[in-house]
């Protein structure tokens, strides 16, 4: 490596420095990220303390009581339940969207590389999951084994895999017809090692993208099974929840519904400019 | 052709037949049954309720039962809606469910790929950027926010619309539950539309029709339409599949009868019948649907050959 040629992650940091949407994006996500890490530390009220001071549980967004964003009907402080919030649902996104990244890769690059029948059966055991209905399992499996956070990212990841599988087994089928896959052939490497050497590495770029893709949709799943009254459960809560009850009080208090939907529409969008920026970059020929 | 989509018919019935177990004891295999209740039940009242409905029976021949229901066209009782089978249940629930999700399918396809041809026409100007921006807030906010803010402006502010609630045959009942559920669809259907047209004009027989002297109108008309149009069907039939099962955000925010709650009531309540019976509607229209995906390609794209 004494020659540094432009390389394909060089060109893509160069194209999505160059996208200014992107660039944006990454600089508000990172903003918030830090935001959710140190803004409860900010505000003189705990995660479930009830303001009993108030006079009304529910009162809106003061800065002379210190309730930045208002309190929830509960009487709690607001600011530091929607950075709380924050917290868990990138937690609950990052750790779905990671489960499902390397169920995903390692069954599609698998059923792809080694091809023929392993390849048809492993693929039509992907389609009939497929076909059931994404919201069955992962009710059935946060009904059956409690509510507990770990399980709810497992159980997310657990069927967002599918589409990320299908998406690799693709790749991994043209590349296996590569020279340098014949090469690490007759070198005698077992298949394992190729898959792990010379597929999966293959594949990141794509990889990359549809994660980042995946990500917005984790946090949306995860907002509605809050919904459901499935999600994360008190005295903790996520972005999807606090959304959920504000939109049950959103004639009588609307500043419940506002803050979280706004710090939860901003890191959706972001994501999304963030996940179109580098599909552009790493892959400028396919647009969506 | 024909005799393509008869062997995809028949290709249907054995995947079908592989969700149906595999659903059927995916359900079986959860801690928990239909009648377990907070309360304490005497256990003769309890082993009576399991042995009306065959659970007291082992799970291979309650299987079996089921699959004999089914290939006659019943899905069995409902476990908790007692008195009713899951069959007249669907029936009585998709009328609604469908009249909503028909009109949103068409709103996704009528509003989405206009959208898209003229954010594409307009390639990187101030509309193309707007329409692509309003897309992504179409995708980003989720429905169960956007569902109560429509009936609260649509309805209660500006009182134009019933909020909520639903009388058959009236089409007011229908505008915001269609609207609200089409909105994430249509922003897809736009960014899709305008992703693959943007593609298809670089092809070479646009240069060659270009070169021609066709008007950019009957360029589009006669020969980018139906390219661009194959990601959006391959789109669509899974979407369709979607929306005709309906939302239970969209029938609770608005209080429809529709069938869309019974997928999230059933597996919450374990009513093991209610759950397989519309795993098995679901199943079958999402299989269907990509059929019809295929053979519409062939008519979109005709090197697509089916033999």
């Amino acid at each position: 490596m004494s020659e540094r040629g432009r390389g394909l992650w060089g060109d893509a940091s160069r194209r999505l420095r160059r996208n200014r949407a992107a660039v944006a994006s990454l600089a508000v996500l990172g903003l918030l990220v830090i935001a959710s890490l140190v803004a409860p530390a900010l505000s003189r009220f705990a995660l479930d303390e009830v303001d009993w001071s108030l006079a009304t549980l529910a009162s809106p967004p003061s800065f002379a009581n210190g309730h930045w964003f208002g309190t929830d009907s509960n009487g709690r402080d607001l600011f530091v339940r929607v950075w709380a919030g924050t917290q868990v649902s990138l937690l609950v996104a990052l750790l779905a969207t990671a489960v499902s990244l390397v169920i995903g890769v390692a069954w599609g690059a698998t059923a792809g590389y080694l091809g023929g029948r392993v390849d048809d059966w492993m693929m039509r055991f992907v389609d009939v999951l497929y076909a059931l209905p994404y919201m069955f399992f992962v009710i059935i499996l946060t009904v059956a084994f409690g509510r507990s956070l770990f399980l709810i990212f497992l159980a997310i990841g657990a069927v967002g895999w599918l589409t990320m599988a299908r998406i690799v087994r693709g790749q991994a089928l043209a590349l296996r017809r590569q020279p340098f896959v014949d090469a690490a052939i007759t070198l005698g490497l077992p298949a394992r090692r190729i898959i792990a050497r010379h597929i999966v590495p293959n594949v990141a770029g794509t990889v990359i993208v549809y994660a980042t893709l995946t990500v917005p949709q984790v946090i949306l799943f995860e907002s509605f099974l809050s919904f459901l009254g499935l999600g994360v459960q008190e005295p903790l809560t996520s972005l999807g929840r606090l959304v959920a009850e504000g939109a049950a009080e959103m004639e009588s208090a609307p500043w419940q519904l506002l803050a979280p939907s706004a710090v939860l529409a901003t890191i959706l969008l972001c994501l999304n400019f963030l996940g179109d920026g580098l599909r552009d970059a790493l892959d400028p020929r396919q647009r969506p | 052709m024909i005799r393509y989509a008869l062997r995809r018919l028949a290709g249907i019935v054995p995947t079908l037949f592989a969700i149906v177990t595999a659903a059927f004891f995916l359900m079986r295999l959860a801690p928990g049954g239909p009648f377990d209740e907070e309360q304490a039940v005497p256990p003769e009242i309890s082993a009576n309720l399991q042995a009306a409905y065959g659970l007291d029976q082992p799970v291979h021949l309650q299987y079996v039962r089921y699959l004999e229901g089914l290939l006659q066209g019943d899905l069995g009782p409902s476990f908790r809606m007692k008195d009713y089978r899951v069959t007249e249940l669907i029936a009585a629930g998709l009328p609604v469910t469908l009249a909503i999700g028909a009109t949103a399918l068409a709103l996704a396809v009528f509003a989405g790929v206009p959208l898209g041809l003229l954010a594409a026409r307009r390639h990187n100007r101030w509309l193309d950027h707007a329409v692509m921006g309003v897309a992504l807030v179409g995708i980003a906010v989720p429905n169960f926010v956007v569902a109560p803010l429509l009936a609260l402006a649509f309805g209660v502010w500006l009182g134009w619309l019933p909020a909520a609630g639903w009388e058959a045959g009236r089409p007011e009942y229908l505008v915001l539950p269609a609207i609200t559920l089409a909105l994430p669809f249509i922003a897809y259907v736009a960014r899709l539309t305008r992703g693959s047209l943007l593609e298809v004009l670089q092809s070479a027989y646009i240069r060659t029709a270009r070169a021609k002297g066709l008007s950019s109108a009957a360029i589009l008309r006669r020969h980018a339409l139906k390219p661009t149009l194959l990601p959006v069907v391959s789109f669509l039939g899974p979407a369709a599949a979607a929306l005709l099962t309906g939302s239970l955000v969209v029938e609770q925010v608005f209080g429809l009868p529709g069938v869309g709650r019974y997928f999230v009531q059933g597996a919450i309540n374990r009513d093991y019948t209610l759950v397989m019976g519309m795993v098995v509607f679901y199943a079958a229209l999402i299989l269907l649907l990509n059929l019809a995906v295929d053979l519409l390609y062939g008519w979109l794209d005709p090197r697509i050959r089916h033999e």
